[in-house]
C-alpha cells in the first residue's frame, strides 16, 4: 500500500503540462487524486511522473451562458453542490452529483477526473453520455473536442491520448420546463451504484414526449443511451403503461456485467426498476 | 458480596465517561503505527498469490539486490524444524497435524498466506522488492467449497486422508427418540457466509532484540499478552523473562486481532536475526486475506416439536469451512455453532454435529459471538417456520419454549471431544422476553405485519439469546498504594476498546473505598503482573474486575496488619477510610506517615464455571421487493447483565454488537472464486455498516439476576446482542414477505438474494 517511487511536477500552465506529458509518455495527471493515489497504492499503476494540475489556471470554473453549461476539469463534486446555479441550468447533473460517494472524497474528487478514469458505474461519465456533452482535450497538437458518446470506449478506458489533458466538459443549453428524473441504486449511501438511470425529455405542443434522453450507468462496460426505450417514449404520452414498456425495452437492450455485487440478471431487473421510478418521477 | 463493596458503591453502577476518549478524541492514542525505534526498518510479507500448491523453491535474489533491502527471509532461514502456530484453545491431538507453519515450506494452502519476509529501509521498498521475488510453485487444484473438499480427490492434508479435519458432537437426552414420537418435524438446510470482525486499524507490530541483555521487547500485542509471550518463546527459544510484550491502543479486537497469527513470529524473529528494530504495519487488502476470516457454516438441521408447539428435539449436522488450517482458536466457532444451537430454549433432546472442514481459504477464528451467530440463525429460523406450520404466533411459541427461572441451572448439551458441560445458571428468560415486547411496542408494530406501504413491505419479528461469557481459569491483579496516596491497579485483562480502564477504575475505587480519581489502571502488558489471561470470550470485567475486587480486600488487609501496632489495636479494629486509619479508641493516622513506602499485593480471581448474560431483541424491516434492499428501521433489545458497571459502555457493547449483527446479516461477505482468489479484497467490495445505515436501535440493559459466580455478581456482556441478529433479521424478511412464502435460509439477505427469493417465489 506504499507508492511506487515517481517524479512530481507541478506546472503552472497548461501548455507546460502537457509539454511534461508529450515528453516523459510514462506520465499520468494527477487532480483530486480520489481514484489515483489508491490506483498508485494498490500498485495497479506505476507511472514515472505525475502532473499535478494544481497550479494550472482556469480549469476550477463553472460557466453558465446562454448557450451551454461548461465545467472545468478541475471542478470539484462539493463546487457543484454549493454551486447556486446548476440546480436551475442543469438539474439532472446537480441531482446526479448528490449521490457522489462521501464528504471527504467530494470535496477533492474533480470532474475531470472522473471522466478519465470511466469507471462503469459512475455518475459523471453518465450524465455526460446522457446529456450528449462534449469532452474538450488538450494536447500538442492543440484543442479537440470529443462527444461523450465516442469517449468512452469501455471499462476504465477512453479516447485520450498520452499528451492529452482533459479540460473541460460542456454541457448543452437546458430547458426550464424540461422534465427530468435521476435514480441510482447502491448498497449503502456513497457507493458506486450497482445501476443507475438518468432521464430527461421535453414535452411538445401535443403534450407528448420528445427528444428524450435516457442513460444508464454500472449496467454495462460504459455508461450508454438507451434507444430503445427512447424510442417507445418519444411521441407517447407518458402514462404507466408507456413507462412499463419503455422500462420493459431498457432492461432487454442492456447486457449487463456479472460479479460478485449482483449477477446480471438482477441488475436486468434493477434497471427495469429505476427507469420506471425515474419515469414516474420525471412525468409528476 | 464482600465487606469492602458494601459501603461504597458510588461508582459501581454509574455512567461515568470513558477516561479513554479525552486521549483518543485529542488525537493522543498510541496505536502501533504510531511506535517508532531509533534505527528501525521495515517488513512486508510475501504472500502466496496461489490457492494451493507445492512449493518448490523462492528466489530472493534480484530482492536482495535492490538497494535499501536488508533480509529476505524464507522457511529456510529456521532450519530443519519450521515453527508453528499453536492451539491455545482445545488443543485436541487430533488438530495438531492442521496447525499453520509460520512461513509455508512444502506447500501453500490459501492465497495470503506467508512465504517469505522483506525487511528494508522503508516500507516501500519493501514493497518495490516484492515484485522481485520469485516463488516457483506447481499449482494443484484449489478447494473452495464443501462439496470440493468432500470429493476428497484433491487433499490439503495427504497424510491425514481427507479434507475433513474433526467432528463436534453435542448430545442431550435421546433426539433418535424425540424424532421417533414428535407430531411435527421440518428439515432445512442453512447458509452462513464467510465474514470476519474488521476491527478499525489493521494489525501491526515494532519489535526490537536487545543483543546485550537477550531481552526482546514487541509492541502490539493484544487480548492474551502472557499466552502469545509463551508461544513466542517457545518458537524463538527464550525464556518467557527475556521477552516483554508491550500493549498499545487499538481500535478493537472482535475475537480476531491480537490472537497468534505468523507475523507475531516473525517481525520479533527479524528483529532478532537483523539485530535491528522490525517494524510492520499490516494494510487492508493484506489484512482481508490474512487475519481470521469466521462463520462460514453449513447446515441441515431438522426440529422436532409436539402440535402445541413444544419443541422436543434438534438433531443435524453442520460443515464449517475453516479453511486451510487451525490456528490458536480455530476450534471454538464449530463447536459452539452445535453447543450453543439450542440458546435459551428448553430442548432436552439433542444431537448436533460439527465436522470443520479444510478448504484453500483463510483460516478462521472466534469473531464476536463465534458459532453462537451462526447456531442462532439456524434455530429462531427453525422456530418460526415450525411456528407457521403448527398455527401458533411465534411470539407464544417462544414463550413456550424458553428455558425458566425455576428450570435454571439448565444444562446444555455436552460436547465432545474437549469434553465440556456448561449449565444456564441464573436468569429470567420470560421477563426479559415481555420486556422486550413492551419496550419495541410489539403489539402495535405487529399490525404492519406484511403490509404494503409507500412501496415496501414490513415485518417484525422477535428472538432470545444467551450469551457466555468469564472463561477461566483466572485473572491477576496487582494494586499498589504509592506514596502520594493514590492507588495504582496493574492487571492481567486487555484492553480492546471496550474502556477498561474506566470500568476497573470503578470496580477498584469502590472496593477500595477511594473516590475514582485516586486510582490508575495500568493493564494488558507483560511486565505489570505475574501472569494473565486477557480478554477473550466477554471476561475482562467479570475476571478481571473480580481480581481487583480480592486484590483491594488483600492490600486493606495488609494495610490494616501495618498500622494496628501505631494505632494500638488488633488490625481486625482497624477502620480505613481513604487515606487515614482509625482504631477504636478514635485515634486517627495517615497511613502513609505511618508506613512510609509503597504497599502492594496480588491476587487471582480463579473461576471453573461460564456466567450467561440472556436477552432478547426484536426487529422492524421494510423490504423493497424490486430492489431486494432490507431496510432496518428499528431494532429494539433487553438483556440482563447480573450486575452493570457502567452503563454508558454497556450501553455501547450492546448498540455496536447489533450493528455488527446487522452487517453479517445484510451487508459483509468475503467472496471467494473457483481458484480460491478473493474477490472482496477492499472495504469498497467488503461492505461494512457505516454510521448512518442502521440509525435507530435502542438497548435496554437490566440487573435482575447477579450471577452466583463472582463476587461483584456481573457477567459477561460484550457480545451478547449480535448472537441472534442474523435469525432474527431473516424472520423479519419472511414475515414482510408472507404473501410471496418467501423463507430466507442464507446470509447475507443482500440485495441481490433478496430479490432472488421473491423471483424464485413468483415463478413457483
Amino acid at each position: 500500500m506504499k507508492f511506487p517511487s515517481f517524479e512530481y511536477a507541478c506546472p503552472a500552465s497548461l501548455a507546460d503540462a502537457v509539454a511534461l506529458l508529450s515528453e516523459e509518455g510514462d506520465a499520468m495527471v494527477l487532480a483530486g487524486g480520489q481514484s489515483l493515489m489508491p490506483i498508485l497504492a494498490f500498485r495497479l499503476a506505476a507511472p514515472r511522473l505525475l502532473v499535478d494540475l494544481k497550479n494550472v489556471p482556469g480549469l476550477d470554473t463553472i460557466k453558465i451562458s446562454a448557450e451551454d453549461v461548461r465545467l472545468g476539469a478541475r471542478v470539484r463534486w462539493c463546487d457543484i453542490e454549493k454551486h447556486t446555479g446548476l440546480s436551475a441550468a442543469q438539474p439532472l447533473l446537480a441531482e446526479a452529483i448528490s449521490h457522489v460517494a462521501h464528504y471527504q472524497i467530494r470535496n477533492r474528487g474533480t470532474v475531470g477526473g472522473s471522466i478519465a478514469l470511466a469507471d462503469p458505474a459512475a455518475e459523471m461519465p453518465g450524465i455526460a453520455v446522457t446529456c450528449d456533452a462534449e469532452i474538450a482535450l488538450t494536447g500538442k497538437l492543440g484543442e479537440r473536442v470529443v462527444p461523450a458518446a465516442k469517449f468512452f470506449l469501455g471499462a476504465m478506458e477512453t479516447c485520450i491520448q498520452p499528451d492529452e489533458i482533459i479540460t473541460e466538459v460542456r454541457l448543452p443549453l437546458w430547458p426550464s420546463d424540461r422534465c427530468w428524473a435521476f435514480k441510482e441504486f447502491a448498497r449503502r449511501r456513497g457507493d458506486f451504484a450497482l445501476a443507475g438511470v438518468a432521464v430527461f425529455y421535453d414535452v411538445d405542443a401535443n403534450g407528448c414526449a420528445a427528444n428524450t434522453h435516457i442513460g444508464v450507468i454500472g449496467a454495462s462496460d460504459r455508461p450508454c443511451r438507451l434507444g430503445s426505450a427512447e424510442q417507445i417514449i418519444n411521441g407517447a404520452f407518458l402514462d404507466a403503461t408507456v413507462i412499463e414498456a419503455a422500462a420493459e425495452a431498457a432492461s432487454n437492450e442492456i447486457e449487463p456485467m456479472e460479479d460478485h455485487h449482483a449477477p446480471a440478471d438482477y441488475r436486468c431487473a434493477l434497471v427495469k426498476t429505476l427507469l420506471e421510478r425515474a419515469l414516474t418521477r420525471a412525468m409528476a | 458480596m464482600t465487606s469492602g463493596m458494601k459501603r461504597g458503591n458510588a461508582l459501581i453502577g454509574q455512567p461515568i465517561e470513558r477516561v479513554e476518549d479525552l486521549r483518543f478524541l485529542r488525537g493522543r492514542g498510541t496505536f502501533v503505527a504510531d511506535v517508532n525505534r531509533e534505527g528501525q526498518l521495515h517488513a512486508v510479507i510475501y504472500r502466496s498469490p496461489v490457492a494451493h500448491g507445492l512449493l518448490r523453491s523462492v528466489d530472493a535474489q534480484a530482492a536482495l539486490n535492490l538497494p535499501g533491502v536488508h533480509a529476505v527471509i524464507t522457511a529456510q532461514d529456521f532450519g530443519a524444524d519450521v515453527p508453528v502456530i499453536p492451539l491455545r484453545l482445545q488443543p485436541l491431538p487430533e488438530l495438531v497435524p492442521f496447525r499453520q507453519p509460520m512461513l509455508a515450506h512444502d506447500k501453500v494452502r490459501y492465497v495470503g498466506e506467508p512465504i517469505a519476509i522483506i525487511v528494508a529501509d522503508t516500507a516501500a521498498i519493501a514493497e518495490d522488492a516484492l515484485d522481485l521475488i520469485d516463488a516457483d510453485i506447481d499449482a494443484l487444484p484449489p478447494i473452495t467449497d464443501r462439496a470440493g473438499a468432500e470429493l476428497g480427490d484433491v487433499l490439503l492434508f495427504d497424510e491425514h486422508g481427507s479434507n475433513s479435519a474433526i467432528e463436534w458432537n453435542a448430545v442431550r437426552g435421546d433426539a433418535e427418540a424425540a424424532f421417533a414420537s414428535a407430531d411435527y418435524t421440518r428439515r432445512e438446510t442453512f447458509k452462513v457466509q464467510r465474514h470476519a470482525a474488521l476491527f478499525m486499524e489493521p494489525r501491526g507490530f515494532v519489535a526490537e532484540w536487545n543483543a546485550n541483555e537477550e531481552k526482546l521487547t514487541v509492541w502490539g500485542v493484544a487480548k492474551v499478552a502472557f499466552a502469545n509471550r509463551t508461544i513466542l518463546a517457545d518458537t524463538m527459544a527464550l525464556s518467557e523473562n527475556q521477552i516483554d510484550m508491550v500493549e498499545v491502543d487499538v481500535g478493537g479486537g472482535f475475537g480476531s486481532r491480537g490472537e497468534f497469527y505468523p507475523e507475531d513470529f516473525l517481525i520479533p524473529f527479524a528483529a532478532r536475526h537483523l539485530n535491528r528494530p522490525v517494524k510492520w504495519i499490516e494494510d487492508r487488502r493484506e489484512h482481508l486475506l490474512a487475519a481470521n476470516h469466521a462463520r462460514e457454516l453449513e447446515c441441515d438441521v431438522e426440529i422436532a416439536a409436539t402440535k402445541d408447539g413444544k419443541i422436543i428435539g434438534l438433531r443435524g449436522q453442520s460443515w464449517a469451512n475453516i479453511g486451510a488450517y487451525v490456528r490458536t482458536n480455530g476450534s471454538i466457532a464449530p463447536r459452539n455453532a452445535a453447543q450453543f444451537m439450542s440458546g435459551a430454549y428448553a430442548i432436552e433432546n439433542i444431537q448436533l454435529t460439527t465436522t470443520s472442514i479444510t478448504t484453500n481459504k483463510t483460516p478462521t477464528g472466534t469473531y464476536r459471538g463465534p458459532g453462537r451467530f451462526e447456531g442462532d440463525f439456524v434455530r429462531e429460523r427453525l422456530i418460526d417456520l415450525a411456528a407457521k406450520d403448527l398455527g401458533i404466533d411465534p411470539v407464544e411459541m417462544r414463550r413456550r419454549n424458553l428455558v425458566s427461572s425455576d428450570q435454571m441451572p439448565y444444562p446444555l448439551a455436552t460436547m465432545t471431544p474437549f469434553e465440556s458441560v456448561t449449565e444456564l445458571d441464573s436468569g429470567d428468560n420470560h421477563a426479559l422476553f415481555d420486556q422486550c415486547l413492551a419496550e419495541f411496542d410489539w403489539s402495535e408494530k405487529v399490525k404492519l405485519q406484511g403490509k404494503l406501504i409507500d412501496g415496501r413491505y414490513h415485518g417484525v419479528s422477535i428472538g432470545c439469546f444467551i450469551e457466555g461469557g468469564a472463561a477461566g481459569p483466572s485473572e491477576n491483579a496487582r494494586i499498589v498504594l504509592e506514596l502520594d496516596g493514590s492507588y495504582t491497579v496493574y492487571l492481567g485483562s486487555a484492553a480492546v476498546g471496550q474502556g477498561i480502564q474506566t470500568i476497573m477504575a470503578q470496580i477498584a475505587g469502590d472496593a477500595l473505598e477511594v473516590p475514582f480519581d485516586r486510582v490508575r489502571v495500568l493493564h494488558g502488558s507483560t511486565s505489570h503482573v505475574k501472569s494473565g489471561f486477557g480478554s477473550f470470550h466477554s471476561r475482562s470485567t467479570v475476571m478481571g474486575g473480580s481480581a481487583i475486587v480480592l486484590t483491594a480486600e488483600a492490600l486493606k488487609d495488609k494495610i490494616r496488619d501495618a498500622v494496628a501496632p501505631t494505632l494500638g489495636c488488633t488490625p481486625t479494629e482497624v477502620t480505613l477510610d481513604g487515606g487515614n486509619a482509625s482504631g477504636p479508641s478514635g485515634g486517627v493516622v495517615s497511613i502513609m506517615e505511618v508506613i512510609g513506602e509503597p504497599i502492594e499485593a496480588e491476587a487471582a480471581f480463579l473461576n471453573k464455571k461460564y456466567t450467561y448474560a440472556y436477552g432478547s431483541v426484536a426487529a422492524h424491516v421494510a423490504v423493497d421487493p424490486k430492489t431486494g434492499q432490507v431496510d432496518v428501521l428499528e431494532i429494539g433489545s433487553t438483556k440482563d447483565v447480573g450486575r452493570m458497571i457502567n452503563p454508558l459502555t454497556l450501553n455501547g457493547q450492546s448498540v455496536g454488537s447489533i450493528v455488527q449483527g446487522l452487517g453479517g446479516a445484510l451487508l459483509e461477505h468475503l467472496v471467494y472464486d473457483k481458484e480460491g482468489q478473493l474477490l472482496t479484497g477492499t472495504l469498497a467490495d467488503y461492505l461494512l455498516p457505516t454510521a448512518g445505515d442502521f440509525p435507530n436501535i435502542h438497548s435496554t440493559v437490566v440487573e435482575l439476576k447477579p450471577s452466583p459466580l463472582n463476587p461483584l455478581g456481573a457477567k459477561g456482556a460484550g457480545e451478547g446482542e449480535i448472537i441472534p441478529i442474523g435469525g432474527i433479521i431473516a424472520n423479519a424478511v419472511a414475515a414482510a414477505l408472507v404473501d410471496f412464502n418467501v423463507e430466507p435460509l442464507e446470509l447475507p439477505l443482500s440485495p441481490p438474494n433478496v430479490w432472488r427469493l421473491i423471483e424464485t417465489a413468483q415463478k413457483t
